[in-house]
């Protein structure tokens, strides 16, 4: 689980990893009694390890409480990491203080599910856009104005609404306002954290869109966090699966949606309700919920709700490592792969995009 | 563990012996602001039959959940249902009938399950008490007979420990133990008709996968009628039998739903059927509707889709089109039903 050089392996870049992360944790203190003593952790993010290349998105999937949101933000610092490193353009991200903290900050973007919640409500979206430029003294006065005007464009609001507030907008336009934020400064890697899940699915399919076509033009790189797997289907080169503050599956999008190997991934690929009133897939209903990351499970965090027909003792005691069970595609499971799911959940087309 | 979900298995709706609900020409105004008037809801007709599912769909503002909310008379003031709307359920006048006789169809003939249960439960008291209450309140039960039956019904609904959890607050149980207790409370009094208004989609996938199982067996069960209003066409082809596709306050299309899924008549339809990600996909573009859901204020003249519309012509800015028959019990509300050479030709959608 250390040494993992799956980025490499599974995308076959000859370049370094713009991001590498090893081990990272984050354990939030549990207080209890009258001098609070600390009394336990919820280990929220719990040893985990990825690399992403120059212009590549790596979504990270999993649900509420899986520690998806927390990874993207301990990996810009937003919330102080426990253990663990963080690589960016070969520096040591944990090692940053003060004024080279923000300045790193400035290539690594955040992207909010509710763009409402993060823009501040008495201040025009021109102001707010611009606000990053400024800090980083990229533009000032008209080269500034003219800058905003540009980005606005580009993600396809009109440069005349820079004059107005976030209540003006619909939902999806501030999602489009957060997009142009980020971008203002310039960043080459941006954490996109639920960034349509609350969007209607017209407007869903604008801003995904939107996303891929300014990957393409600028040649950055993504760690999509979302719950929405038929979204990351359509986002992402490789996929990261979380449950309970660990990865358990990661491979590329062809690999996880063709062939899940995780007894998990595969419960969790066959609960999305297909958009087709004649399918008649098999689902793997996993019973009861997962459990409370401050107490989880022995051995493999999944086994007590697993449906591995191979389910033994041993996935009670044995933490399984992350390990390469085919080319660039890893798995955190200590029994032979089973498929559950009789028919595949997905037919891909034979040629890959990537 | 597997549940196999043929579709094609699903029981026919039982016809022949008149609708269970039969909604009319139902208008559901609101205060703009400046005198303006906000028809959330404007002349939606529709009915359901008994042991029917059906699915009522659309996004943000189309006004399908305030019309959930009028068939139980719960439209929040200063809205309200214009006359000449009519809602019969079960022969019943609803909007004339006194509010007295239509607390007595509430919660017990007609239940409602509501999105976010932590907003709809009561958080002073325990579940246990709150499904007993509707229990008490319906029937003429003692209350440790009310709090037996809470605790059975908690017990079918998939809630281990239930003698337990009955005793807990809402607060205390996750958030999909949560809406499983809100399917206990509206489905204790085996209602004939649950108006459930999107009751999974603040959950998991893998939760939302159990609700949607349970919700099967106890329509299975019960035989009742469900009107399940949602977003997610996955959740529609999953469950409906029937499915309403609403737009800015109007219905647009209405077919059986293989129909609806196999030859979407509505431009919209079409366009939302194209809109969603499918797991399948590999990294395609999404094909997408321009433009957003105008606000109920300012829907255009004509057909109000058609400044979206990649099909939209002259005659769709003069006239709106009227709900016009496509196939069996499959309607759509576009000109192009009568004027299909329209269709075909140099359109493309972007």
């Amino acid at each position: 689980m250390t040494s993992l050089a799956h980025a490499d392996r599974a995308m076959d870049i000859s370049t370094a990893p713009l991001l590498s992360i090893r081990d990272l944790t984050k354990h939030f203190p549990i207080r209890s009694g009258l001098l609070q003593r600390v009394t336990g952790a919820v280990k929220a993010v719990d040893g985990v390890s990825f690399d992403i290349a120059p212009g590549e998105t790596l979504a990270l999937v999993g649900e509420s409480g899986c520690g998806k949101t927390t990874t993207g933000r301990a990996i810009l610092r937003l919330v102080e990491p426990t253990s663990g490193s963080i690589v960016f353009k070969g520096t040591d991200v944990r090692a940053l203080r003060g004024e080279s903290l923000r300045r790193m900050r400035r290539y690594m973007q955040i992207v909010f599910q509710d763009p409402y919640g993060s823009l501040n409500p008495r201040m025009t979206i021109g102001a707010a856009i611009r606000e990053g430029l400024i800090v980083h003294q990229l533009a000032e006065g008209r080269a500034a104005d003219q800058r905003v005007a540009q980005l606005l464009d580009e993600v396809g609001l009109r440069a005349d609404y820079a004059e107005r507030y976030p209540h003006e907008f619909s939902g999806g336009q501030r999602q489009r306002v957060g997009i142009a934020r980020a971008l203002a400064v310039e960043p080459s890697f941006i954490v996109c954290d639920e960034p349509v899940s609350a969007l209607d699915v017209s407007v869903q399919a604008q801003v995904v869109n939107l996303l891929r076509d300014l990957q393409r033009d600028r040649g950055l790189a993504y760690l999509f966090i979302a719950h929405d797997l038929a979204v990351v289907a359509h986002m992402a080169d490789r996929v990261a699966v979380m449950y309970l503050g660990r990865i358990v599956e990661l491979a590329s999008r062809r690999a996880l949606f063709a062939n899940p190997l995780m007894p998990y991934t595969q419960a969790l690929l066959s609960a999305v309700p297909v958009p087709d009133p004649t399918s008649t897939r098999k689902r793997i209903l996993l019973p009861g919920e997962p459990p409370s990351p401050a107490n989880p499970p022995s051995g493999c965090v999944f086994h007590p709700r697993c449906p591995h027909p191979l389910k033994d003792e041993a996935c009670a005691r044995i933490v399984p490592p992350l390990e390469e069970k085919a080319s660039g595609h890893f798995v955190a499971c200590i029994k032979q792969p089973s498929t559950l799911v009789s028919t595949p959940v997905s037919t891909l087309p034979s040629a890959d995009t990537t | 563990m597997t549940s196999p979900q043929t579709r094609s298995q699903r029981p026919a709706p039982v016809v022949g012996s008149g609708p269970l609900l039969d909604v009319h020409a139902l208008h559901v105004s609101f205060p703009a602001g400046g005198g303006a008037i906000a028809r959330a809801v404007d002349g939606v007709s529709f009915t359901i039959a008994h042991g029917e599912t059906v699915c009522l769909v659309g996004e943000s503002g189309c006004g399908k959940s305030v019309t959930a909310l009028s068939l139980l008379r719960l439209v929040p003031p200063p809205g309200r249902i214009d006359s000449g709307s009519g809602i019969h359920f079960d022969g019943l006048d609803l909007l004339t009938l006194p509010d007295e006789q239509l607390r007595r169809i509430r919660g017990n003939r007609m239940a409602m399950i509501f999105q976010e249960p932590m907003t709809a439960l009561n958080p002073v008291l325990t579940v246990g008490d709150q499904i007993a209450e509707v229990v008490r309140v319906h029937t003429k039960a003692s209350r440790r007979e009310a709090w037996e039956s809470a605790v059975a019904m908690l017990t079918l609904v998939g809630i281990a420990d239930p003698a337990v959890r009955a005793k807990q607050y809402p607060h205390e149980l996750s958030g999909g133990m949560r809406q499983r207790v809100m399917i206990a409370m509206a489905l204790i009094l085996e209602p004939q008709l649950v108006i459930a208004d999107e009751p999974t989609t603040a959950l998991d996938v893998t939760i939302q996968a159990q609700i949607l199982e349970l919700l099967r067996e106890l329509k299975a069960r019960t035989g009742m009628a469900l009107l399940l209003i949602t977003h997610d066409l996955g959740v529609v082809a999953e469950m409906a039998s029937r499915v309403i596709v609403m737009y800015a306050g109007r219905v647009v299309e209405e077919a059986p739903v293989e129909a609806l899924f196999a030859n979407a008549s509505h431009p919209y339809t079409e366009g939302l059927l194209a809109a969603i990600p499918r797991l399948g996909a590999d990294q395609s573009r999404l094909t997408t509707i321009p433009g957003t859901v105008p606000p109920p204020t300012e829907w255009p003249t004509g057909c109000r889709f058609r400044e979206r519309c990649a099909y939209a012509f002259d005659r769709c800015v003069t006239e709106e089109p009227a709900l016009v028959q496509v196939g069996s019990a499959h309607r759509a509300r576009c000109h192009l039903v009568q004027e299909p050479e329209r269709r075909t030709g140099t359109v493309s959608i972007t």
